[in-house]
């Protein structure tokens, strides 16, 4: 990628004048039609997600620290009254893991990566005044509220053996359908429904904005990495949700109005569910990984002061992976009795992947080599990225072998997997964006200490907890169990302490967040140096409320 | 202690429509296994009428004592405490894949797990600021970019060939003189019949935990009624569910296979040797997912006609199976079922 330098013309006095008119609080954040208020918005949505679902995993890793059921029974009777039985506790279980999968999935990664720093900055790199459909902006926004509500109040309504919906995120049918009478499981889809409109509104503004409202010199092949991992997820969300809106409509018809899509007995078929589900369900996999590329991007270039090495190989290697994410999906149903050449298929297309995603990883090292790496908080959550999201990329590779993944299928080792990938690949990225961009944000520095703290508490805790997973899969604990037999004791204990240690790790960010709003230095325009070579870091920290309105011209 | 129940009828009854309408959908079914499946029914309502009539070899004792259960080896068959590798293989498909993971696959991440943090430690340390004051401009260098694409892509051919024909390995079809069992998941029991011996539908459930523990067996991996087969000769699972989705998985044996409503799956495999296998269920199926467990008791063929005898069942080629593993099992008379 070249050097982007931008040229301000332009009368600075007059330009502050008119940029920094900001609506009574109200307009400014409830009606709002401005890209950077409503990436804040979105960051705060996440955040508060991110809590209640972060808050639930430490429930099910309480619960599954030792053999046996130690608290279910006592929450259950909030869920389910003070009767609530032995059965109506297991379901509790499946609630939560329901829970946490969608919260995380649609209400915390999603809206952080996409919806916030998206939001944020891919208008101030493109070198744009806001998106393109400011007032969709908007509503892309609020619709999540109805939809997370939603689903909250899905926990409080039946959903078959006790309240709310305990199908697991993936709402496999019959157990969505026959298996879940009541009204949990309608108001999860109807949530998903919704998160779903949002996102695909999200993805139209995107890829509009992106292709048409670049600035004067700023093409296609000198869009900032970021940039372009937002316009192939953008792409990916506009190819990938409607086909999950019409499994899930089907499931609706099949459970209100006799319908019979997944039920053999009519004529249909459960599989069916799962090949749609998992062909939505693929791709979002890479929705929520491939933002999280384009931030560790900017990022190891701006600290090792270099440009991104093979800066094309980079843009087309994600451009492979959302296209070939398109056709892997049944490797999510290797168990469910395909015939051996759609298996041999599978397993050769998925192991396909690992070219580009090797070529990232690769990239990234060698946009380090030879550079000057500083190591302020940011670079030090993307190094970590890069080590941990290879670890469960080969893990991928593995479990991409239909004839291996026989044994491996819905075990821990998936979990494992796809919580490196996620929970440390994803979430890595967006700690590593969130303190990049933080100055830029908010005008103010975090705390460099607490920051360095945050990252090494949280990267031993998740890796506790992690790690031991491949083990308790490889032998053979499944997925989604409350309760396990002896033998899967020892793992689950040290997995429950690294999850500790982790939330001793958020702590020490909220500390940070909370401190550096109200007391951190004041920042520059550029707090990063002369690495930092993308649009976002030649105006004022924060930006002014309206920004180019003179376009910047690339050379 | 074994406690046989008779053929929940109703319950299949209801189903079978289900089983008739897709026949001919059937993912990996032919005709030819999906008609006994189908109409194990019918042939189990009819196995009281015809119990008297003698077998060739077997006479019929009316009451034959099934062998003694036989108690669990601690770590065969099942997890061990602290374990961190694959449970030990007792079939020939989880050998060659046990093969692939621990000699190839494993080694495979582990090295290039290693060389990416080898690579990032030094140029973490050779390019820190203090070292490396002026960075290089350098952002192209085309040997290197062919370099890194063309090496992951022969690395995953040659992990693509083993692949592949395990795959082929595991999907071969199972001989004729194979034994069928027909496995459905119910929530939350397994039901296990053997269309072969004309022993009807038995139910397994989950054995409570203070029964288990005088048995001195695992308790979340014990059920009460196992699921009983001969060593060495190839087996035949037919796998469906009843209400939900289900997936009967057998880890020391390198199973696992949906049990879908409406979908007869099938799973081939052979046991080496005689033991206890345990597995759980293996796709969410409701609240006691968690519990109902699946135990697979393999007998020698001798035992094994035994037990199908003490079911009130008839022993298939009973003269083949006491020959143990004779060359040609499928010379042996086959008893009309």
């Amino acid at each position: 990628m070249t050097t982007i330098t931008a040229d301000h013309h332009g009368d600075h006095a007059h330009e502050h004048h008119d940029a920094d008119h900001k609506p009574a609080f109200f307009q400014r954040w409830f009606m709002s039609t401005n890209h950077k208020d409503i990436g804040t918005l979105y960051l705060i949505f996440a955040i508060i997600a991110g809590i209640i679902g972060g808050g639930i995993s430490g429930l099910m890793r309480a619960e599954l620290a030792q053999p046996g059921i130690q608290y279910l029974q006592t929450w259950a009777q909030f869920s389910d009254g003070p009767t609530a039985t032995l059965d109506q506790a297991y379901h509790l279980w499946n609630v939560l893991i329901t829970a946490h999968g969608l919260i995380m999935v649609f209400f915390m990664v999603m809206p952080a990566m996409i919806g916030g720093f998206g939001n944020w900055f891919v208008p101030i790199m493109i070198g744009a005044p806001d998106m393109a459909f400011p007032r969709m902006n908007n509503i892309s926004f609020w619709l999540l509220i109805p939809a997370f509500t939603l689903l909250l109040g899905s926990t409080f309504v039946p959903g078959g053996t006790g309240n709310g919906a305990g199908t697991g995120w993936t709402v496999y049918a019959p157990l969505s359908t026959s298996g879940s009478a009541g009204p949990a499981v309608d108001m999860a889809i109807l949530s998903l429904h919704i998160a779903g409109a949002s996102s695909i509104l999200g993805a139209i503004n995107f890829i509009t904005t992106i292709l048409n409202m670049r600035a004067p010199g700023m093409t296609l092949h000198k869009m900032p990495l970021f940039v372009w991992s937002v316009l192939v997820t953008a792409f990916l969300l506009l190819l990938a949700l409607p086909v999950l809106a019409a499994a899930i409509t089907m499931l609706l018809t099949d459970r209100n109005f006799g319908t019979t899509f997944y039920d053999a007995a009519g004529g249909g078929d459960p599989e069916l569910y799962q090949h749609l589900f998992w062909f939505f369900g693929h791709p979002e996999v890479y929705i929520m990984i491939l933002p999280g590329f384009g931030i560790i991007s900017q990022i190891v270039s701006t600290f090792s002061r270099k440009p991104v090495f093979g800066y094309l190989g980079m843009a087309y290697a994600m451009v492979a992976i959302g296209v070939v994410g398109f056709v892997v999906w049944a490797h999510h149903m290797f168990t469910t009795g395909m015939s051996v050449n759609v298996k041999m298929y599978f397993t050769a297309a998925t192991m396909v992947i690992a070219v580009p995603t090797g070529i990232k990883i690769f990239s990234w090292i060698a946009t380090i080599w030879g550079g000057s790496i500083s190591y302020k908080t940011p670079m030090v959550w993307a190094l970590g990225f890069i080590f941990l999201f290879t670890v469960g990329g080969v893990t991928g590779v593995v479990l991409a072998n239909g004839g291996v993944d026989d044994v491996l299928h819905d075990t821990y080792y998936v979990v494992a997997h796809f919580h490196y990938v996620l929970s440390l690949g994803a979430v890595f990225g967006l700690f590593a964006g969130f303190y990049y961009w933080f100055p830029k944000m908010s005008g103010r520095m975090y705390n460099e200490f607490l920051g360095h703290l945050h990252f090494w508490v949280f990267f031993v805790g998740v890796n506790m907890l992690f790690f031991p997973m491949h083990f308790l899969g490889l032998s053979g604990m499944p997925r989604r169990y409350p309760d396990y037999p002896e033998a899967f004791a020892y793992w689950n204990k040290v997995a429950s302490h690294g999850y500790e240690i982790m939330a001793a790790g958020m702590l020490i960010f909220f500390v940070n967040l909370v401190w550096s709003l109200v007391a951190g230095k004041k920042a520059e325009a550029n707090p990063w140096g002369e690495g930092a070579t993308t649009l976002e870091w030649t105006l004022s920290s924060p930006p002014p409320f309206h920004q180019f309105e003179t376009l910047p011209v690339i050379d | 202690m074994r406690k046989v129940k008779s053929l929940v009828l109703a319950g299949l009854l209801a189903f079978a429509p289900a089983l008739l309408l897709n026949g001919p959908a059937l993912a990996q079914e032919n005709a030819a296994v999906a008609a006994p499946a189908a109409g194990n029914e019918s042939a189990a309502a009819d196995s009281a009428a015809n119990a008297t009539a003698p077998a060739a070899q077997a006479a019929p004792a009316e009451k034959v004592a099934a062998p003694p259960r036989m108690r669990p080896t601690p770590g065969i068959g099942m997890p061990m405490p602290g374990e961190i590798t694959l449970q030990k293989q007792f079939s020939p498909t989880g050998h060659t894949a046990r093969w692939l993971h621990d000699v190839l696959l494993l080694p495979l991440i582990t090295i290039i797990s290693i060389f990416v943090l080898v690579l990032m430690l030094y140029v973490m340390v050779r390019f820190r600021r203090s070292a490396n004051p002026t960075p290089s401009k350098t952002s192209h260098n085309t040997v290197i970019e062919v370099i890194w694409t063309v090496v992951p892509v022969v690395i995953l051919l040659i992990i693509a060939v083993p692949s592949i024909g395990l795959l082929a390995d595991q999907y071969k079809p199972a001989p004729k003189d194979a034994l069928t069992v027909k496995v459905t998941g119910y929530q939350w029991y397994w039901g296990y019949e053997y269309p072969d011996n004309a022993i009807p539908e038995y139910v397994s459930n989950l054995l409570p935990r203070d029964k288990a523990e005088a048995n001195g067996e695992p308790y979340l991996l014990a059920p009460d009624n196992r699921m009983v087969l001969p060593v060495g000769r190839p087996i035949k699972l037919i796998i469906t569910g009843a209400d939900v989705i289900h997936s009967f998985a057998v880890p020391s044996l390198w199973v696992k296979m949906d049990a879908v409503p409406g979908r007869l799956n099938e799973k081939t495999f052979t046991i080496e040797k005689p033991g206890v296998y345990y597995g759980q269920c293996s796709e969410l199926c409701g609240a006691r997912h968690g519990f109902m467990p699946i135990a697979i008791e393999a007998l020698p063929p001798a035992q094994f006609d035994q037990w199908v005898m003490s079911q009130g069942g008839k022993p298939k080629g009973a003269g083949a199976a006491t020959t143990a593993q004779a060359a040609a099992p499928s010379a042996a008379p086959s008893a009309k079922l």
